[in-house]
């Protein structure tokens, strides 16, 4: 089996700071993999660089394209790239507010990435959005609202239904419960790992909830500051932790 | 003509620069050169990206006609006719067939246009995804990458509204199948008109930027399958010439519910009723006139 997403020694350097140094990883189809570790250790960097978003220092981002194979995304020309962030990419913003568009409808928002690849048919566009209000538990009648007149957990919620509306391969999520209160990430929790496992997604998911990871994520990478300290399936790492840090971070977890 | 000024009030290096800017725009058609327009004795939002352009492509022999939404005789229209008599001693015109440029704002001419004919526009807002889109670094890059899936997205909301493509005025358009380009806040009535034998020039002086379109350019109304575009107008005719195929204003008469609609474009309804067309509240034109 050939990976779908594979990562080699990528770094990225803020003037003489680390962003992240060394990183590689393989990542096959219908695969998670969870990025943990604490504030300014690198993961969203990390993830900002595999995205696209950030310019690499070094490294290679390689990518399993529908029409030429492998290809490196990070030397790829800008219009390729563009093309699969808003075809075969998503990207889950911690805020929603970054992903949606505010000032245009529920339906318009889903609906952008469909008009982007060439749909120019609206009853289609629009159907297509209901079709999927629905199927993230956001009510039809919801659909000429602004996401303004939606709460968080909505429009976060609005927000994956808006980015796997193209049905994308490989899903990138930045804290995608993060600022929600507890019962509303678990139904976002529960409605992700159903929509992962139906649509056999494959996803890069950063966090610092481990309970998140615990949840959803195959695999798991520790980061601290820049550097991967520890790789390994998700339950070995939480409950076998081998780096001192990695070992902090699952002891800091409070219980209830 | 008052000899203190140069030609056309100008410096010839200014509209060299200019001139530059608009044989770029000629060859990029929808594409929107910046060009580093001058501060005008006008305030901005009255023309002057048109007054620049319209200044760099007179010449002396040139007859110049200036309308504002197809009036000749509305301020806008008569102070820019006026700078150009005294600054460029042109000879002007209100017939669009006597004009060599025409300087317009928010519309076409009735008339169909010739090849010896240029059209200048008075531009607002050059930037067609602006209120979709803030960042001019974005929307440079959306052009440069043909990304337009967001002018679409402003169509979808019309429609989700209102039912249709409510969308009015400074309707966009895709030029030879490559820039989408906003035509100016012309009726969309007007649309159709834009694919012509003149050459169109849009100043936007504000903004710097000038854009053309070439003769018989190939201009398409964006729209869906489902909802295609329509060039609409008031269901009325002009009700001083007759006329039912031209763009018409809504004239409120009294307080009482009255109200006329007139050709917008005055020197079209005027020779048509120097032609002998009268329409439902006019009075045959030898009266009027005596």
């Amino acid at each position: 089996m050939t990976p779908l997403f594979q990562v080699k020694n990528l770094t990225k350097f803020y003037g003489n700071r680390i962003g992240c140094k060394n990183v590689s990883f393989d990542l096959y189809p219908g695969e998670v993999m969870g990025i943990v570790g604490e504030s300014g250790s690198g993961k969203s960097t990390l993830l900002n660089c595999l995205a696209g978003h950030l310019a690499p220092d070094a490294g290679e981002v390689l990518f399993d394209t529908r029409a030429d194979g492998m290809r490196d995304t990070v030397t790829m020309s800008e219009p390729e790239r563009r093309m699969l962030g808003r075809t075969d990419w998503a990207f889950v913003h911690q805020h929603a507010r970054d992903g949606l568009r505010m000032g245009v409808s529920a339906g318009g928002n889903v609906g952008e990435r469909l008009m982007a690849v060439g749909a120019r048919h609206y009853g289609d566009i629009r159907h297509k959005a209901i079709d999927w209000l629905g199927r993230v538990e956001i009510n039809a009648e919801r659909i000429d609202d602004r996401p303004s007149a939606f709460s968080g957990g909505m429009q976060q919620r609005l927000q994956i239904a808006r980015n796997l509306v193209t049905g994308p391969r490989l899903v990138f999520m930045d804290e995608p419960t993060g600022g929600l209160d507890v019962s509303v990430q678990a139904r976002l929790l529960d409605l992700l790992r159903g929509l992962v496992r139906e649509m056999g997604l494959s996803a890069i998911i950063v966090t610092h909830d481990l309970a998140v990871v615990r949840l959803l994520a195959d695999r798991l990478m520790v980061m601290k500051d820049g550097h991967v300290v520890e790789t390994g399936l998700t339950d070995q790492v939480l409950d076998d932790p081998q780096h001192g840090y990695t070992q902090l971070l699952v002891s800091s977890v409070l219980q209830v | 003509m008052n000899q203190e000024y140069n030609f056309a009030y100008l410096d010839e290096q200014t509209k060299r620069m200019i001139r530059r800017a608009i044989l770029k725009g000629l060859a990029i058609p929808g594409y929107q050169v910046p060009f580093a327009s001058r501060e005008m004795p006008m305030p901005y939002g009255w023309g002057t990206g048109g007054v620049q352009v319209s200044a760099s492509v007179l010449t002396p022999e040139d007859t110049m006609k200036v309308i504002d939404q197809g009036a000749d005789d509305t301020t806008n229209a008569v102070s820019i006719r006026k700078f150009f008599e005294k600054t460029a001693g042109v000879a002007t015109s209100e017939e669009t067939a006597k004009a060599d440029v025409i300087q317009t704002r928010h519309r076409i001419p009735e008339e169909d246009l010739r090849e010896d004919q240029i059209l200048v526009y008075q531009v607002p807002i050059p930037e067609p995804l602006r209120f979709l889109e803030p960042r001019e670094t974005e929307t440079r890059k959306m052009h440069a990458l043909e990304e337009y899936g967001l002018m679409h997205v402003k169509l979808y909301e019309d429609i989700s509204k209102n039912g249709a493509i409510s969308t009015s005025y400074a309707y966009p358009v895709k030029v030879e199948g490559r820039y989408v380009m906003d035509p100016s806040p012309i009726p969309k009535f007007d649309n159709p008109k834009l694919e012509m034998a003149a050459i169109q020039l849009f100043g936007a002086g504000r903004e710097q930027r000038i854009y053309a379109l070439p003769p018989y350019t190939k201009v398409v109304s964006l729209d869906f399958e489902d909802y295609p575009f329509e060039a609409s107008k008031a269901d009325h005719a002009c009700d001083l010439c007759g006329s039912e195929t031209s763009y018409l204003d809504e004239v409120i008469m009294d307080d009482a519910g009255g109200r006329m609609f007139v050709c917008s474009d005055t020197d079209f309804c005027h020779s048509r009723r120097a032609a002998g067309h009268v329409g439902a509240q006019g009075v045959p034109f030898e009266e009027d006139a005596a």
